[in-house]
């Protein structure tokens, strides 16, 4: 077993992706991704990690630069936040389409403007589609884990995606938490060398990112959506490896006290934990609440999903971002999809809260348990969503 | 090293790389271009192309042109996929991966990826000292979404978003200059070539690969299309560029300035404008202007070529 240290987590994220012996990592600094690309650098700078440290000029070259070298065939990371991934955004939806494993962290942050540096889920919601596998820490354990998992992943020949770790910006960057680290030998067992199904090599000649005309272009879009459907049961296995070699034990969709859960709350990310709270006092009131946690965004996990709230009679899904002008939060118009035609649907409650990183407690959630109650027996109008503890 | 012009029988390769069938219009002169780089650099070679003329001509999927392994991403970030794959190797050959072999990593990309919308990118990778080679072929315009203006369009011509109006007639800003900006990066090698010297192209192409960190050449590149002259003309009106002082053919080698195509006495610039339609329209006055401007650019030249240190 590893030894257990207590570090900020950003520290244990790049001490992850240098344990990864990661090739090539290209990034541009944003707050509050900095202390992540920091101490990859200095690895590298101190002889600690034999990699190329590319120092790009811009978010978008730090992609662009990823994309060249994956497919090189290097194993190859980047990490960015907010306006960073704005900015790399065109570049980001090609990278899949590719098919080059990249492993990006993704410290979330709000987006501008007005200008925030704090955290919740708008920068990811806006890459939503994006073709990434896409997967939620709710720990700093969590995000250690998921660095190996996510390049195991990535560079599995029969997936062969690229993959964002998301990690809430401060309040898992830049938090100090125990975590354990895997010992060289656990990551050797788990993590193979990355061999590139497709390499930019003058000996075997290939052409990468070719132009799609109208009577191919299809084709190539449908297959990749069928590569990212199909990396679910890759996905499940590298958990599952996860836990035989470190013994924590990792699933799409995580369950907390939906027992004979008659109100489940939904969460992504570390508001996770306090909501376990919430959920925790509620049912010490004889409330029966419970909780839901996605980890696995994309692809989404629809059985899984339904599996887990199956019983439920309403599902109060928070969301960290908003769908201006539209169903209030990108996470519950994909929960209702999901939920859609089920017999006994659930009613489908919707908070958003927690933007721009907005303290909400324990007691928040146990308030707004109350108003899913009045909601869904007509108490209160038909409100499809509810912006949560806005002062008005 | 030996001169391409006097041994090229015996130093070319037979082999193409940039392999026929391609789709450009008639008489490109930057397709030829692409060409003779491929063909000067042999095998042993990556290139990392920008969105434009030269991608979408020779990449139609589940066809390919290209003989040698080649990656499109998009249009403004050629120079930083190759920063990635030159980095990738260098880390590979390192760690044992893979065996250095001295492998070529060649950026291309037109006038607007270059220095418009790519020109940041480029900037970057320049700075950052990448061991590669970066080609841009100036043809002058967007001529792939139809022969929009960029920074990279001469004064006078008249294309689709400078059109030839009753008030403003054409382009009204000066060629933005890419090799100087080059040479003020300090990158170690910097030449411009035409196709219309083919042998002076490839033995310049040949030694910036052999530079070790950056190397830029930019390479004027006739476009009957965007140009308005007929395709039979393409190699000629090149070859009027070069004589006028419109586009002279120089090289920069850490710093020290060298003319490599001599022209004892310059030809009126208005031998290279009067074929093209581009600047049907000019008057004698911008003409007159055209040549001021060209005299004065050409002097600058020959007097950096004079400059010793």
């Amino acid at each position: 077993m590893g030894k257990r240290v207590g570090i900020e987590v950003s520290i244990a994220a790049a001490d992850a992706v240098a344990s990864a012996n990661v090739d090539v990592v290209a990034a541009y600094p944003i707050t509050p991704q900095t202390h992540i690309v920091e101490h990859l650098s200095e690895l590298v700078n101190n002889g600690e990690l034999d990699a190329e440290f590319i120092p790009v000029e811009s978010e978008h070259s730090a992609m662009s630069v990823c994309c060249g070298s994956s497919a090189a065939g290097a194993r190859t990371f980047t990490c960015t936040s907010s306006q960073g991934l704005a900015l790399m955004n065109e570049i980001v939806f090609i990278a899949p389409g590719l098919r080059l494993p990249i492993v990006m962290i993704l410290a979330n942050r709000s987006l501008s403007g007005p200008l925030s540096i704090w955290n919740d889920h708008t920068d990811v919601m806006s890459i939503r589609d994006c073709g990434w596998i896409q997967v939620f820490a709710e720990t700093g354990q969590e995000v250690y884990d998921h660095v190996l998992f996510s390049f195991r992943v990535a560079e599995d020949p029969a997936v062969s995606l690229p993959v964002i770790l998301n990690m809430d910006g401060f309040i898992l960057t830049h938090v100090i938490e125990p975590i354990e680290y895997w010992e060289p030998g656990q990551v050797k067992r788990y993590l193979p060398d990355f061999k590139p199904v497709n390499a930019l090599d003058p000996d075997h000649p290939t052409t990468v990112g070719a132009f799609g005309l109208p009577g191919i272009y299809s084709e190539a879009k449908k297959a990749q959506d069928e590569a990212l459907i199909h990396s679910k049961p890759h996905i499940l296995k590298a958990w599952e490896e996860l836990g035989q070699v470190v013994g924590r034990h990792y699933k799409p969709v995580e369950t907390h006290l939906t027992e004979g859960a008659e109100t489940v709350f939904l969460t992504m990310g570390s508001i996770g934990q306090t909501v376990a709270m919430a959920v925790e006092a509620l049912r010490d009131r004889g409330e029966p609440a419970g909780l839901v946690k996605l980890r696995l965004w994309r692809p989404f996990p629809f059985e899984e999903l339904r599996q887990a709230l199956r019983g439920a009679k309403r599902v109060i899904v928070i969301d960290r971002a908003i769908s201006y002008g539209g169903t209030g939060g990108p996470v519950a118009s994909e929960v209702r999809s999901a939920l859609y035609g089920e017999e006994h649907m659930p009613a489908v409650t919707n908070f958003i809260c927690g933007l721009a990183g907005r303290d909400v407690t324990p007691e928040d959630y146990i308030a707004m348990y109350q108003r899913s109650l009045e909601m869904t027996q007509g108490k209160v109008g038909q409100e499809d969503f509810v912006f949560y503890g806005v002062r008005e | 090293m030996e001169a391409v012009n006097v041994y090229a029988a015996r130093i070319l390769e037979k082999q193409e790389y940039f392999k026929p069938g391609h789709r450009a219009c008639q008489g490109c002169a930057e397709a030829l271009a692409v060409r003779l780089v491929a063909k000067a650099l042999g095998r042993n070679v990556i290139v990392a192309s920008a969105t434009g003329c030269m991608e979408i001509i020779s990449s139609p999927l589940p066809f390919t042109n290209w003989d040698v392994p080649w990656i499109h991403v998009a249009f403004e970030n050629a120079a930083a996929v190759l920063s990635g794959a030159e980095a990738a190797y260098k880390a590979l050959a390192r760690k044992g991966r893979i065996r250095n072999r001295g492998t070529v990593f060649l950026g291309m990309g037109g006038d607007g990826a270059t220095t418009d919308i790519g020109f940041q990118a480029l900037s970057g990778a320049f700075e950052r000292g990448h061991d590669f080679l970066y080609v841009c072929y100036d043809n002058e315009a967007y001529m792939n979404t139809g022969i929009q203006r960029s920074s990279s369009t001469p004064f006078g011509a008249s294309t689709t978003t400078s059109p030839a109006g009753k008030k403003i007639p054409g382009q009204v800003t000066w060629k933005k200059n890419m090799a100087e900006i080059a040479v003020a990066h300090n990158v170690p090698y910097v030449a411009t070539a035409c196709a219309s010297y083919p042998f002076d192209l490839m033995e310049k192409v040949q030694k910036a690969a052999r530079t070790p960190g950056p190397a830029y050449v930019h390479i004027l590149s006739v476009c009957p299309t965007g140009w308005r002259v007929p395709p039979s003309k393409a190699i000629w009106i090149g070859r009027l560029a070069v004589e006028t002082g419109v586009f002279p053919l120089f090289e920069v080698v850490d710093g020290r300035y060298r003319i490599t195509v001599e022209v004892p006495e310059l030809r009126p610039v208005e031998e290279y404008l009067r074929p093209q339609g581009r600047f049907r329209h000019l008057t004698p006055e911008i003409t007159a202007q055209i040549q001021e401007r060209v005299n004065f650019e050409y002097r600058k030249l020959v007097a950096k070529t004079q400059f010793t240190f």
